[in-house]
């Protein structure tokens, strides 16, 4: 057998193994591309400066009067509370969400390419009233600003 | 069927993306009423938007993400026409992706 052909059927047999691997739920999709890893402890982190200090290696980020929180004064349900997050900074790098009040005040870190507009807009659930914090990441350091969300009827164990 | 549905519009040079995802984004704290137990955590982990191919955005969620999560971000260098794949994962490594071209 020449050797084209002989890489040709070992490079088809490994592509089949992972193809079945994926199919058999071994491998997700994440972890083929071994590109990423959901920050664990950051998520299981009950107090906001554990969180930060997992995220960013910090707890300490510089209040920014440029960060603009976009988010209801009153939430009527605490199961779905509308956030957006914006700024004017150059280099945003990521956005986090931390809602300060919830029993894991970390509820999500927005990793932005360079190509992308330092906003984003999602619905959070939050247990209570409590400030909702916003973290960002531009130019390797980190800057935070703070709103308070007023929860009538809580969102964590509806 | 998708669990995914995106809408992409282009306006002066910049891209408004808009995603709806359907899923129980399950905390797991929260009791199933006719059964009484703990329903377990089902939230997705990570979501991932790639334009032509490229890595864009990266999400890492928890289980506070509200149910049937909303997602809006703004793109810069996109123009209508070009392909974006949008992707999650959860907790329990089910997983879906989609594919939307640019108004």
């Amino acid at each position: 057998m020449n050797t084209s052909r002989r890489i040709l059927l070992k490079g088809a047999a490994t592509a089949s193994l992972v193809a079945a691997a994926v199919a058999a739920g071994l491998l997700t999709p994440a972890r083929v591309l071994a590109a990423s890893v959901w920050p664990t402890r950051a998520f299981d982190a009950d107090t906001v400066g554990a969180a930060m200090s997992e995220l960013f290696q910090t707890n300490e980020a510089a209040d920014s009067g440029a960060i603009v929180i976009r988010a209801p004064d009153i939430a009527e349900n605490g199961a779905v509370v509308p956030i957006t997050i914006e700024t004017d900074m150059a280099r945003v790098q990521s956005i986090t969400i931390i809602a300060e009040g919830n029993p894991a005040p970390l509820s999500a870190k927005f990793d932005l390419g360079p190509n992308v507009r330092p906003y984003v807009s999602t619905r959070i659930k939050m247990g209570q009233t409590s400030n909702i914090i916003a973290v960002v990441q531009a130019d390797g350091r980190v800057y935070s600003a703070r709103k308070e969300v007023k929860v009538t009827v809580g969102g964590c164990d509806a | 069927m998708s669990t995914i549905r995106v809408r992409a519009k282009a306006k002066d040079g910049l891209v408004t993306v808009k995603c709806l995802i359907r899923h129980p984004m399950e905390t797991g704290q929260r009791t199933d009423i006719t059964t009484g137990q703990l329903v377990p955590a089902h939230y997705i982990q990570e979501l991932q938007c790639d334009l032509e191919g490229t890595r864009v955005l990266t999400a890492a969620w928890g289980p506070s993400v509200s149910q049937n999560p909303y997602l809006s971000f703004i793109l810069s260098g996109a123009a209508p026409g070009d392909t974006l794949t949008i992707s999650w994962t959860d907790n329990k490594g089910q997983s879906d992706s989609v594919e939307a071209v640019i108004d």
